[in-house]
């Protein structure tokens, strides 16, 4: 790693860490407790940000499948598994922290209404897009077909925005667009965004340069082979 | 504070797949480089004979 690139992760590492600690504080300690639902409501400061987190790294998985595919790079490659892999996490994170926050406000954990049931088809295919890059055989190949699944899988992404308009769900429409959030609580809101925004960054750097260094190892040791 | 169990539960499941994910990656770092040192003493070796 060079000297400029160790500087600049240590900076994102800074800034990502004063923007989460602010996030925190922001959550327990600044924003009013909501009238109606109470308490538990404060777990939207965490839900929302992680499925913009979510969308965001299926959204540069998309954009590094179709590079992939047009220029052959393994950098492309590289970043497309990297944010697939920070995707599903964060998407297991949605369908974590939804649950718990249904059960005290709708009393039940699950329903399989157009939200939640797109979330976990969402879920489903990008850690099919993980298996069929593990498994695929010929790194090349998983790398090409994979780079297919995170193209055709993306469609799922946008769906799961437009559930809520198209159909009756027990899930919520987005508070944000409706003015139904007072300043303290957008304010709060937009802080979480951008720390997880800067979490997301430094996990995929990290994660981007893990999966780099593992191709060119294993180029290494098939020249060796041959 | 009805409830609050819930929002910590949430908080720590946010966290800790976080920091489960973190330590995934420095246990997958330390692996790929013992592969690199034990791929270039091979290489070293087999210069040598």
């Amino acid at each position: 790693m060079s000297g400029t690139s160790k500087l600049r992760d240590t900076l994102l590492l800074a800034l990502a860490l004063a923007a989460m600690l602010a996030a925190l504080a922001m959550v327990f300690v600044y924003v009013p407790t909501e009238k109606t639902s109470g308490i538990v409501q404060r777990i939207f400061y965490f839900h929302v940000p992680v499925a913009w987190v979510a969308s965001l790294a299926f959204l540069v998985t998309f954009i590094g499948s179709i590079l992939y595919l047009s220029k052959r790079t393994a950098r492309w490659n590289a970043l497309a598994a990297a944010s697939a892999e920070v995707g599903v996490l964060f998407t297991t994170l949605i369908l974590l922290t939804g649950p718990i926050w249904a059960r005290p406000a709708w009393g039940i954990w699950w329903t399989w209404d157009a939200r939640l049931t797109t979330s976990l088809v969402l879920w489903l295919i990008y850690v099919a897009y993980l298996l069929v890059r593990r498994f695929a055989g010929e790194a090349e190949r998983g790398a090409r077909l994979a780079a297919v699944v995170g193209i055709a899988g993306f469609i799922d992404v946008p769906l799961v925005f437009v559930t809520v308009n198209l159909w009756r769900t027990q899930h919520p429409t987005p508070l944000i667009f409706e003015g139904g959030l007072t300043t303290a609580m957008l304010i709060t809101l937009l802080v979480c965004l951008a720390a997880f925004t800067l979490l997301y960054i430094l996990l995929v750097r990290q994660a981007t340069r893990l999966k780099t260094l593992e191709s060119e190892l294993r180029l290494l040791q098939r020249l060796r082979e041959e | 504070m009805e409830n609050l169990g819930y929002l910590l539960a949430a908080f720590a499941v946010v966290w800790a797949a976080v920091f489960g994910y973190v330590w995934f990656m420095q246990r997958k770092q330390r692996a790929l480089e013992r592969e690199i040192e034990l791929l270039r003493e091979s290489m070293d070796k087999s210069r040598e004979k």
